[in-house]
């Protein structure tokens, strides 16, 4: 990790680069600190806060949260008294870890690397632009990034959300959209992709601080078009009673220290509204040093900076060998960075695959200390304060002071944030200290810290399963936030409990297993195909299952791409070096017929043609694609002037006239989609309206072209092709659900009836052709899903392990996710998550070893009496008979194991038990519950 | 010609963070350039995250 860096020049060719860097000081050993904080304390120069948006202030040497990695203070060398005028030098002399360095120098280093990716993210809107709504002159026109700051409890505020001019509480607040986004005169002309989003959540956020806020958002369009965000922000509206109105960006003025908010609603009326706080829900420029990252890699940038990639290699910059991620490909939500970020890890392992492992470093741990255990359990209980988002409710110190009381704890602690380094390595070196053989931690979910927490355990030689967590953050602080006294009794509570089952857990084995490095990908559309091919190229045989006889998908039905590529030249590509690839077997008129198996040693059956095939393989990545939706309404399949988009394409790239006798044409967006017929938003139906409506412009300036839409949900730079579109003469009349439009068959001829909102009323449109822009409906996921026993979402899509963490997971371990099959995405976004997908598989096909999770059950032969009643019920296939002797026993397949418990919880004869969850334990946690309350009993 | 098997990351928001992660998972050596002091880029700055409203720290 190289921190305050900055790129210089990268020479060389792709697979052995140079690239110069040039590094900062920061001024301060990053091993000697230990993130004290009496260098800050002692500082006397007082600098912005940047990283809480310069609403607070700090010193000159900072550390800018308290989860910060380096976990070491760096000093701002701008500010600092020593570094500038050779004076001062408090902080070195008040350190008592001797970490102040001031003969630190610049470094200029040479790193050798076969491959780079750039991810330097995203750049900030000019103020300028935010000038023009207030912001700077009138104080409580904050951006979301300052509002985000307010709101958050580790923030200036504390989380109290307060006017910046008079820090009273705001009653009525408003959210201004498209602010540096969508506006071609700030030279941001393409939508940032994430405001829409980040507004609603902000807004939600602040109402669940003050209940009693009065919020509206002013939005252009709606643009929630993510995997589940509809349904998101629907739910956030009517909980929280959001007020959305669709309008321009309204002007702000500032009127006896309140804020005036004038608009134009689309009926053409003009509204004026008093507010006492503005956010402006800033959109994502182009990085600011873009041109300089540029210049040093020898990298194209497109029209607004961003990095120039096309739809068929979105991760692939201009120049070999260098790939781009995140932000700077295009403007993204974090699920789509993350994605992007694993695909790009992808294309480096494949110009790389030979060379891996060569300059890998493994990490090792400590042999596990086993004195420990022959001791009486000496529990260590450390209560986190998580800032005040715990401390904010429960009295931290109290429940500290009460765990020393109970039988067993040695030492009991409070830590401002436990999961930040400087307190992990505190709780390491304390737990060696006390010889603590069971450690408590009271703090947040271990569905998100539990393994942080294990892994420090780890580290010191002790077995991650002597370590037992209290979620006094969820089950105490937020869900009983009014009541700070009966939150601070539960704390107790869940303490003891957690203590009483501490006491008795026993060190459970890490066993690892081989993995069989063969891939097998289901579906032989663009993601398959691409995610196979990459598997291939990082080193390992791949099979690829196609269940038609031909490979190609959705592709083969796509023309053109968003930007404009031919799409049949994509699908004759991949499929050339699909078939011709070594590495890549094609099973063509092939059904996936079952699973069974777990990661790394997995046994596939396929059928071909009657005949039955079983292949053993290490893991699965799922692309089975989708299916354009079938429309059942506006007269679709009666008349042949009623046509779907992907219709109009075909006949578009047919003859030399394809427009002939065609005067008008009207689209249709969301059919199908967003509570037509299936409850979301399918996605790309806006842009692939827009790109359709452009090509009949292309080929006939004089149709007249009409898209009646409900959101233009053309986000990133597909609205450069939005603008284009209304800039050639293309109407767009926006409907709402409650007023569809009518499609009128003539005997001559269609005609579509719609409500036009500037007019106030119907008009009718003749049309040549009507163009129903349909959903994307799922595949038929059900038996496949059922057969890897991986979970669909509502919506019929497979449902991915993590949104955020892991986009292109399922929660079965080993199998991976991409394309249609996830959920609708254009063409772009399936490929940058086929390689996303085609990166984590690669992962245990590369380490050769999986570790299987610890907490498995486990039977006690000596009591099974071989009812076979678990293995009938275990859902992973993790239990089998086996006949001991004349007797039949269960017995656990410990790497299938999913540690669900339906076994232990359904024996008969209790014989099986679950490592981490055993009967006593969870016994002892029961006990320990009732405890107080029968003292109190019998105290009265 | 030789290759490398390292590879230079640029960037320490969400998105170089995850594709180191996935780079030396894979089995390479990554350097992990940051024009900051610390990595984490914006995504550190936030809250809370959409639509779940997970921490985002």
């Amino acid at each position: 990790m190289i921190t305050n860096a900055s790129l210089q020049a990268i020479e060389g060719q792709p697979g052995s680069f140079v690239a110069r860097v040039h590094q900062e000081p920061r001024y301060i050993d990053e091993d000697k600190c230990t993130a004290c904080g009496t260098c800050t304390m002692y500082c006397p120069r007082p600098v912005a806060d940047f990283y809480n948006e310069r609403l607070d202030v700090t010193r000159a040497p900072h550390i800018d949260y308290a989860q910060a990695i380096p976990a070491s203070y760096y000093i701002d060398a701008k500010a600092c008294l020593r570094v500038n005028y050779e004076t001062c030098n408090l902080c070195a002399q008040t350190c008592t870890a001797q970490a102040i360095d001031f003969s630190q120098k610049p470094r200029d280093l040479e790193l050798e690397v076969g491959a780079v990716v750039l991810a330097p993210g995203f750049g900030r809107v000019d103020n300028e632009v935010l000038a023009r709504f207030g912001y700077g002159r009138y104080p409580d026109v904050v951006t979301s990034l300052e509002f985000e700051r307010l709101t958050c409890a580790s923030g200036p505020t504390e989380g109290h959300i307060l006017r910046p001019s008079d820090q009273t509480r705001p009653r009525r607040i408003a959210f201004l959209q498209c602010v540096g986004s969508r506006d071609e005169t700030c030279g941001n002309g393409f939508c940032s992709s994430v405001c829409c989003m980040y507004a609603v959540k902000e807004a939600s956020v602040a109402k669940e601080h003050e209940p009693d806020l009065d919020i509206s958002l002013f939005f252009m369009d709606v643009r929630t078009q993510g995997k589940g965000f509809d349904a998101a922000r629907k739910r956030a509206q009517e909980k929280y009673g959001l007020r959305i109105i669709r309008a321009r960006v309204p002007n702000v003025d500032q009127v006896d220290g309140r804020l005036l908010l004038t608009w134009v609603t689309d009926d053409g009326k003009s509204h004026t509204e008093l507010f006492d706080m503005v956010v402006l829900s800033v959109g994502l420029s182009a990085p600011e040093d873009a041109r300089a990252i540029a210049e040093a890699s020898g990298i194209e940038l497109n029209h607004y900076n961003f990095c120039k990639t096309t739809h068929d290699a979105p991760l692939a910059t201009t120049r070999d060998g260098i790939y781009v991620a995140g932000a700077f490909q295009g403007p993204k939500d974090i699920p789509e960075s993350v994605t992007q970020a694993s695909g790009v890890a992808a294309l480096a392992s494949e110009l790389l695959a030979e060379t891996r492992g060569t300059r890998s470093v493994t990490v090792t741990y400590p042999e596990e200390d086993t004195s420990l255990l022959e001791e009486e359990p000496r529990v260590g209980v450390f209560v986190c304060h998580c800032g005040v988002n715990i401390a904010g409710v429960v009295d931290v110190k109290a429940v500290r002071d009460y765990a020393g009381t109970l039988p067993g704890v040695v030492l009991y602690e409070d830590t401002l944030y436990s999961c930040s380094q400087d307190a992990l390595k505190s709780i390491a070196e304390k737990i060696k200290e006390n010889r603590l053989n069971r450690v408590v931690i009271a703090a947040c979910s271990p569905r998100t810290h539990e393994p942080l927490f294990q892994e420090t355990l780890r580290s010191i030689g002790v077995n991650p399963a002597l370590f037992e967590m209290a979620n006094i953050r969820d089950q105490c602080a937020w869900v009983h936030s009014q009541e700070p006294e009966a939150a601070t009794e539960k704390a107790k509570d869940l303490v003891r409990m957690a203590v009483a089952k501490a006491r008795l857990l026993e060190p459970l084995a890490q066993p690892t297993v081989d993995v069989i490095p063969k891939a097998i990908v289901l579906g032989g559309g663009a993601s398959g195909m691409t995610a196979a091919l990459s598997i291939a190229d990082q080193g390992y045989q791949t099979v690829l299952v196609e269940r038609s006889d031909r490979l190609g998908g959705n592709l083969r039905d796509l023309k053109w791409t968003l930007d404009g590529r031919d799409a049949g030249k994509i699908l004759k590509d991949l499929t050339d070096r699909v078939n011709s690839h070594t590495g890549v077997e094609v099973l063509l008129g092939t059904e996936f017929k079952g699973m069974s198996g777990y990661v790394g040693n997995f046994t596939s059956s396929l059928e071909k043609g009657g005949q039955t095939e079983l292949v053993n393989h290490g893991v699965l990545v799922v692309a089975t694609g989708g299916r354009p939706y079938l429309p059942k309404s506006y007269g679709y399949g009666k008349s042949k002037r009623v046509i779907t988009q992907l219709e109009l394409e075909s006949r578009l790239s047919k003859g030399k006239n394809p427009l002939r006798n065609v005067r008008s044409i009207v689209m249709i967006q969301c059919v199908g989609s967003r509570g037509d017929d299936m409850s979301y938003c399918s996605r790309l139906c806006c842009s692939q309206a827009v790109k359709n409506a452009l090509k009949i412009k292309e080929f006939k300036p004089d149709v007249r072209v009409y898209i009646l839409y409900r959101d233009m949900r053309t986000y990133g730079f597909s609205e450069d092709l939005y603008r284009e579109a209304r800039k050639k003469g293309v109407i767009f009349l926006r409907y709402t659900p409650d007023r569809k439009p009518e499609v009128i068959r003539q005997t001559r001829g269609i005609k579509v009836r719609v409500y036009d909102r500037l007019i106030g009323d119907e008009i009718e449109v003749p049309a040549s052709w009507v163009v129903l822009s349909v959903g994307i409906a799922p595949a038929e996921n059900e038996e496949t899903a059922r057969l890897i026993k991986a979970p669909l979402t509502q919506d019929g899509f497979f449902l991915e392990a993590h949104a955020k963490l892991r986009p292109v997971e399922v929660a079965v371990d080993g199998v991976y996710l991409c394309g249609l099959a996830h959920g609708p995405k254009s063409l772009e976004e399936s490929i940058s998550q086929a390689k996303a997908a085609a990166a984590k598989a690669t992962i245990p096909l590369a380490k050769g070893k999986v570790a299987v999770a610890p907490i498995v059950s486990r039977v006690d032969k000596s009591l099974c009496i071989g009812c076979g009643i678990c293995e009938n019920l275990c859902p992973f296939n993790a239990i089998r008979l086996v006949k001991e002797g004349k007797r039949r026993k269960a017995e656990t397949i410990t790497a299938s194991c999913k540690g669900c418990g339906i076994c232990a919880s359904h024996c008969p004869a209790l014989a099986i038990s679950m490592g981490g969850f055993t009967d006593s334990e969870i016994m002892a946690q029961i006990h320990a519950f009732s405890q107080r309350e029968c003292e109190e009993r019998r105290e009265s | 010609m030789k290759k490398t098997g390292a590879i230079m990351v640029l960037g320490g928001g969400v998105s170089g963070v995850q594709t180191a992660l996935d780079l030396a998972d894979l089995g390479y050596y990554v350097y992990l350039v940051e024009k900051k002091a610390y990595i984490g880029g914006f995504m550190a700055q936030l809250d809370k995250t959409f639509p779940t409203n997970d921490c985002a720290i």
